[in-house]
């Protein structure tokens, strides 16, 4: 009888782990953002972290950005030309680089570049009792680490996807207007005339979320290494970094989701 | 006159992690105002019964009480207060490794107090020198060796004047003139603020001698002992005269043990190719 059950015992018991895990994550960044108005010492911190986070992503940001919008320019026009309507790449280009793709690649972007920095430098401070000695010295440990970061993502995601955006238009641009000879001012002009107030909010919102979940989900996998039950000491922390990278992305690409069918 | 007030009291304390047992029914006072030393075998659990008057472990069972409280059921607010007077050297210095010295020596300064930056840095230098580490200022803790990250730590453990002071092992890695120099520190800091609680986790038998003034020691998370150095020193319990005259339990007869004679083989060859 035991045995039969077995299976549905231990789904029943992946499911409550997974559902205390969303709800720990939950808490974890509310606390985050809590304690981002406890105090002006943020302030020196979140620069130090929108140093990190934005500007030393800032170029790869620009070469992605720039190759994404040429592969869209390519990719757009030999579809557009088949209903003879490549004047209109100019509208495919910018709306799927506001809607989706500049938000979606930017994230993804971030999380490979400071995500996983965040897990591996908060994991290497949990394993080697630094987080402990911040709070034996009465300092918040996800005040300390954790809101700066917040708030440093907060900021730059969505300014990094705004230069993701312009980028990729330009990419767009060099492909489909100067390799493809589409007439320049057609290509400007149905970008302007097809990006609504509404498209440019919408991909804002998602990058401000997708700033939200990376950071949590990252900061939360290093805070939490020693608890693993997979590993323990520096390998922990090389687990963490990976876990932290892939629920990222994959909840990167749900949130995408959700959001969209909440936007359209 | 708060003496009392800082009293630290084990009561049947069980502690461990997760499942696995640590520390076994163990009762003691660590007084106020005296230096009191704890003894034990590497993985005895000295340290673990440390982290438990941090507050950063909570017991399986049993109590921890500062001044006759249970710290885990204050308030919050009162918590706090007392982990502000609290000074913690941990094993391995635990010093943030993206702050130079003295940033991290004057992080429980800068940190609570609204003060300038030039005042923060002679409070870390302050502390930095009564370690002899004061030329290291601007070095990164992983550009120091084991020892100097232990002093440093040392260092940030006494610059807010806590009330309490909690050393895991300040003198392991140490040679032995730092080690006297780190013991000195800690008499002077003792008789400085004579009313301060001072514990310290040791297996240096030298420096026990000289700040020991209660003692306890541990053995595989039990107390065995606790009591006066004197008494220590008096006792005829065997295994307490192997720990205080430095033998192994089973000297001259730890058991050899033959190399598995293709290991030894392999070895030969390698060796000698
Ligand atoms: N994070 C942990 N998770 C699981 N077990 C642990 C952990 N830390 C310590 N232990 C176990 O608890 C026991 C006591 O460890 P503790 O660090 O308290 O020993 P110790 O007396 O401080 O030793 P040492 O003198 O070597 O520092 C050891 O057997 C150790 O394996
Ligand atoms: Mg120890």
């Amino acid at each position: 009888m035991a045995n039969f059950f077995a299976p549905v015992v231990a789904l029943g018991q992946r499911g409550i782990s997974a559902a205390v895990a969303v709800g720990d994550t939950t808490v974890f960044m509310l606390s985050g953002l809590a304690h981002m108005f406890s105090g002006v010492r943020i302030f020196p911190r979140t620069l130090r972290q929108l140093y990190v986070i934005g500007y030393k992503s800032f170029f790869v940001i620009l070469l992605i950005g720039v190759f994404c919008g040429m592969v869209l320019g390519l990719q757009g026009y030999y579809t557009l030309v088949k209903f003879g309507s490549v004047g209109l790449l100019g509208s495919a280009v910018s709306l799927s680089l506001v809607r989706e793709l500049g938000p979606v690649l930017t994230a993804i972007m971030l999380t490979g570049r400071a995500g996983s920095s965040m897990a591996a430098e908060i994991g290497v401070m949990r394993i080697t009792d630094q987080i402990d000695a911040l709070e034996v010295m009465d300092i918040n440990p996800v005040a300390y680490l954790v809101s700066p970061r917040l708030l440093a993502a907060m900021i730059s995601f969505p300014l990094l996807t705004a230069v993701f955006d312009v980028i990729g238009i330009i990419g767009g641009y060099l492909t489909g207007v100067l390799m493809l000879n589409i007439n320049e001012g057609a290509y400007f002009y149905r970008i302007s005339s097809s990006v609504t107030m509404p498209d440019l909010t919408g991909g804002f919102v998602k990058s401000f979320v997708f700033g939200l979940l990376v950071t949590t989900v990252c900061c939360r996998q290093g805070y939490t290494a020693h608890r693993r039950g997979d590993s323990v000491g520096p390998e922990a922390v090389g687990n963490a970094t990976t876990s932290a990278v892939v629920i990222s992305c994959v909840l990167i690409l749900a949130a995408d989701y959700v959001l969209t069918s909440f936007l359209l | 006159m708060y003496m009392q007030d800082w009293d630290i009291e084990f009561s049947h304390l069980d502690a461990g992690y997760g499942a696995r047992r640590v520390l076994r029914d163990v009762s003691a006072i660590l007084p106020a105002g005296k230096i009191s030393v704890i003894l034990g075998e590497s993985g005895s659990g000295k340290s673990t019964l440390l982290r438990h008057v941090t507050g950063l472990s909570r017991p399986l069972g049993g109590m921890v009480r500062i001044g006759g409280r249970d710290i885990f059921a204050l308030p919050p607010a009162e918590f706090r207060r007392l982990r502000r007077q609290t000074g913690v050297l941990f094993q391995d210095g635990a010093l943030l490794g993206a702050l130079n010295l003295a940033q991290n020596v004057a992080l429980p300064l800068s940190e609570h107090l609204a003060l300038p930056e030039h005042l923060l840095r002679e409070a870390a230098l302050r502390v930095l020198a009564m370690v002899g580490l004061e030329a290291f200022a601007d070095y990164y803790p992983n550009q120091l060796s084991g020892g100097m990250r232990k002093r440093a730590g040392l260092a940030r453990a006494i610059v807010a004047e806590p009330r309490i002071l909690l050393c895991d092992e300040p003198t392991s890695g140490l040679d032995p003139v730092t080690a006297a120099r780190m013991d000195e520190l800690l008499l002077s800091m003792h008789a400085r603020y004579p009313e301060m609680t001072l514990v310290v986790v040791s297996h240096d038998l030298a420096g026990f001698r000289i700040l020991a003034e209660h003692v306890l020691v541990i053995r595989d998370g039990g107390l065995i002992f606790a009591g006066t150095p004197k008494s220590l020193l008096d006792s005829r319990d065997a295994y307490l005269r192997q720990f205080l005259e430095r033998r192994s339990g089973d000297a001259g007869q730890t058991p050899h043990r033959p190399m598995n004679h293709r290991v030894h083989a392999e070895l030969v060859k390698w060796l000698t190719s």
